[in-house]
């Protein structure tokens, strides 16, 4: 917007820029990504317009994944192509050879459903000739994909991820690990119809692979945050910390402003409000002043959180039973995902209002990537859990919070013996804790989960899927909007796009 | 990284040049010495000898064996006697190239074939309703092959109870080295007289070791990949992902390749089979390809005045060059050569290629781009009928 010649502010609530992506000194001399933890999906596009490697976007290899198993062994993936071949032949031979072409065919999905991220999504029922016009480009779009990858995209919509990767594999450990991208950061699990959708949307990246889109970000995931705000003062956009907005002013259903929660008044013809449909809607406007189907939608817009993040600062760099002593795998992803049950059991507590107790956990170590996350020889530890239902059936989470962080510990310990004594410091974050410190309701970390029911035209709700709002002059423009989670960008980009538009009309 | 073979003690002391490529996941010696000429004309002159461990081999044995090799290959795997080998590509159920390797037939109800890339998962998804089992036997089998005028020399010093002098062209025999067996075929990728030895792994460096001994004397030399791609454009044999793209790694319709395209015409047997992709393989041959695999032979006339021009002799490269360069005619693109070399021993520029099919007779003239001095140039160069390079010795049998 600014680099359109708007005259650009953007207010933060919290002291430090980024909401869910940053990084913070939590514990003295160790910087934990907080919150997000890797980037897969920052659109191309957004790095180069706003030049972020410039201002200081680097985006560091990650290009391991270890499941460690419990009796000892394990799998590793990593970019050795023959390497990885010969790991996954020790649990399945026919998997081995299929791993290879899995891999080329959710190429061929992920760059059948990238167009779809670089559009705003049509309206369906309008019959504006515009409309129609979008609407007919996508189902040429879809029907040029061919049968046999229209009938994987449709599996892959509807399916449950475990089941869409048992078409393909059948070693347990390679399906659980594959199947966790279907899981994250929804309150699905593995066999739940719609996760295969998630596992799509987590693969988008590997697209842009080739180019360092995956990866993890110097400095952690606020590297990106600070990147993309260097760039927008440099094109004269002005950002304030500790500024919370209480109320979106409005008159006349045309937005005249913001209130500030300290009571400020700031006059603006323009709002975007990055924030989930629930406060964007309902908490910074009236309801009353909207449209009652709208106000349903949103209301029934599912921001149930279910993921929890445990963020370590440890003494020394942790020792694996499988793989002792230090290696590349330690570079990488660690997954605790070593069978299908393994992670359905998981959610099974969690449905019921517990926390998993053996629950999946997604580890990364990113000074072992980027040393300057944590004093030399020392180490963070990020460790992404799931599940962790924002509703707990006995007790709240400020009572619990510290029970789920001992599960996760202990889970950990099973296959890092030496995790326990090397603790500095732990920080542990519940859906609750997610709410209350980054504003996101429920916890959900896309701001709304990613089920076909909530995508595309449906998000966050029909009719208000092209960032605009009953109220002229105020949009969205969060992950709760087309194309939803992850540090992608690209709501925030579609959603400039359209308002600059309006401006020329 | 990759993994030794099971030779990987013998070639490691010998590649002077510890100049290594990644063979599917093993080490493989580009170039044991820093010049690849002397083992490159070892094989046309002498002999050398290669591991080729790194290939994929698959058991396949069963009452249905035989069908299921069948309904697999382009071949008429009917017609292959026990003892008898067969080379042939095979096809997805649209027809294109999937691989290509050797399939040899090792009992009634046993085969063994290689192959580039791995196929453990195709073979047995293709098996559905027969009695045949599909084993991956890629890493327990090691493989040498044996090439040039003095292999076979070589090898009747070795194995003296076996009639090496009246093994066919494309058959394979039984063999013992001490107690162990192992199996000779007739076969290799060099387009000369040649042996391909499989023995199980544990053995591998007993039988290196007796080779290599035994070839004192009649010139043998450790042979690596630099000079077997020379060798194999001169016996005009394509490679997979260089001169044609696997249908399991293709990702737009012209990359995929059917065998009529890439110049296996030949290895198609129609008649009265149903093996996988024949339907659309019929359909071609009806049709007529859009594409057929040349040799092209790139007039030294027209190099020596390209490179006259800067005041240069022709610069070609010593090694053979997978860099795909494109093919004109009348001003227009119609193809591409993705292997060429100069010949050493045919002293002529060569080039594997496809073209459009219209411009595929042999003696046709069509232009090759050649870069001289950072400007790309073309050069007239003329369809060549293939092999280049094809001695009596590679069939023959001894004495005869």
């Amino acid at each position: 917007m600014a680099r359109a010649g708007k005259k650009v502010l953007v207010l933060e609530k919290r002291p430090v820029l980024g909401g869910a992506t940053v990084s913070e000194e939590v514990y003295p001399g160790f910087r934990y990504s907080v919150f997000s933890y890797v980037v897969s999906l920052l659109r191309p596009e957004i790095i180069r317009d706003l030049q972020l490697p410039k201002h200081g976007l680097t985006i560091l290899p990650l290009e391991s994944t270890l499941t460690p198993l419990p009796d000892g062994d394990y799998l590793y993936r990593d970019s050795d192509k023959w390497a990885t071949y010969r790991n996954i032949q020790r649990f399945s031979a026919r998997d081995a050879d299929a791993y290879g072409e899995y891999g080329r065919d959710m190429y061929f999905m992920a760059k059948a459903v990238k167009y779809i991220l670089g559009i705003r999504p049509p309206d369906p029922t309008s019959l504006h000739p515009g409309e129609l016009l979008r609407l007919a480009k996508l189902g040429k779009h879809f029907l040029g994909l061919g049968a046999d990858k229209l009938h994987m995209l449709v599996k892959l919509m509807t399916m449950s991820s475990a089941e869409f990767l048992e078409e393909w594999f059948e070693s347990d450990p390679l399906i659980a690990t594959l199947s966790s991208s279907g899981i994250i950061g929804t309150f699905l699990g593995p066999r739940s119809p719609g996760s295969a959708y998630v596992l799509l949307h987590h693969y988008m990246g590997e697209i842009d692979g080739v180019f360092r889109a995956w990866g993890f970000a110097k400095g952690g995931t606020g590297g990106i945050s600070e990147a993309i705000a260097s760039s927008a003062r440099a094109f004269g956009a002005e950002m304030r910390t500790d500024s919370g907005v209480a109320e979106v002013a409005i008159r006349n259903g045309q937005v005249k402003g913001v209130v500030l929660e300290n009571g400020a008044e700031i006059d603006a013809d323009i709002v975007v409000s990055s924030l989930d449909p629930k406060l964007t809607f309902l908490t910074l406007l009236n309801p009353e002043e909207l449209p009652n189907e709208l106000v349903d939608s949103v209301r029934g817009f599912d921001t149930y959180g279910s993921s929890g993040k445990v963020n370590l600062a440890l003494d020394a760099a942790p020792d694996l039973a499988c793989l002792p002593g230090l290696g590349p795998h330690l570079r990488g992803a660690i997954s605790i995902s070593p069978n299908v049950d393994y992670l359905e059991r998981a959610y099974d507590q969690a449905k019921y209002g517990q926390f998993s107790e053996k629950p999946y956990i997604d580890v990364v170590l990113p000074s072992m990537i980027d040393p300057h996350m944590a004093p030399p020889g020392k180490h963070v530890m990020s460790c992404f859990v799931q599940y962790a239902p924002y509703q707990l059936n006995e007790g709240t989470w400020p009572e619990q919070r510290e029970a789920f962080g001992d599960a996760v510990v202990n889970t950990l310990s099973e296959y890092i013996p030496n995790l326990k004594k090397i603790i500095l410091h732990r920080q542990v974050l519940s859906p609750w804790d997610i709410e209350q410190t980054i504003g996101l309701s429920g916890g959900n970390i896309f701001q709304g989960e990613l089920s076909l029911s909530q995508l595309f035209f449906l998000r966050p709700a029909p009719g208000y899927a092209d960032y605009r709002t009953p109220i002229r002059g105020y949009y969205q423009c969060g992950s709760a909007t087309h194309p939803g989670g992850g540090i992608t960008g690209a709501p925030g980009r579609l959603a400039a796009l359209e308002i600059l538009k309006d401006g020329k009309l | 990284m990759p993994i030794g073979s099971p030779f990987h003690s013998r070639t490691d002391a010998l590649c002077r040049t510890q100049e290594w490529r990644e063979w599917s996941g093993y080490f493989a010696a580009i170039s044991y010495q820093v010049s690849h000429e002397v083992e490159y004309y070892s094989v046309r002159n002498a002999a050398g000898l290669l591991d080729v461990s790194p290939l994929f081999k698959y058991e396949i044995t069963g009452s249905d064996a035989g069908q299921l090799v069948d309904r697999i290959m382009t071949r008429n795997i009917g017609k292959c006697q026990v003892g008898q080998v067969v080379y042939s590509p095979w096809c997805d159920e649209r027809g294109k190239v999937i691989d290509d390797g050797t399939i040899a037939r090792l009992g009634e109800t046993r085969f063994r074939v290689t192959a580039a890339d791995p196929n453990l998962r195709w073979f047995q998804d293709c098996s559905s309703g027969l009695d045949a089992q599909v084993r991956d036997v890629s890493v327990e089998v090691a493989a040498l092959a044996l090439q040039g005028p003095n292999a076979r020399n070589i090898l009747k010093q070795i194995f003296t109870k076996i009639d090496l002098d009246r093994l066919p062209y494309y058959h394979a025999i039984e063999a013992k080295l001490g107690i162990n067996r192992l199996e000779i075929s007739r076969t290799g990728y060099t387009g000369d007289l040649g042996y391909e030895l499989w023995i199980g792994a544990d053995n591998a460096e007993a039988l290196w070791d007796r080779v290599m001994e035994a070839g004192q004397g009649f010139g043998l030399q450790p042979l690596g990949l630099a000079a077997l791609d020379m060798l194999r454009v001169e016996a005009g044999l394509l490679l997979i992902d260089v001169d044609y793209t696997s249908a399991q790694h293709a990702r737009i319709p012209s990359q995929y390749s059917s065998p009529i395209e890439i110049g296996l015409g030949w290895a198609v047997d129609l008649a009265h089979r149903d093996f996988i992709g024949a339907e659309a393989l019929r359909a071609e041959k009806q049709r007529g390809s859009l594409r057929k695999f040349v040799g092209l032979e790139v007039s030294w006339e027209a190099l020596d005045e390209l490179f006259d021009e800067v005041d240069l002799p022709p610069q070609v490269a010593g090694r053979a060059s997978r860099m795909p360069v494109p093919l004109y005619a009348g001003g227009k693109q119609i193809g591409q050569a993705t292997s060429m070399l100069f010949s050493p021993i045919l002293k002529k520029y060569i080039a594997l290629a496809t073209v459009e099919a219209a411009h595929s007779q042999v003696g046709g003239r069509v232009e090759m781009e050649i870069t001289v001095e950072y400007e790309r140039k073309r050069a007239e160069a003329r369809v060549a009928k293939l092999p280049f390079f094809d001695p009596k010795r590679k069939k023959a049998l001894a004495h005869s």
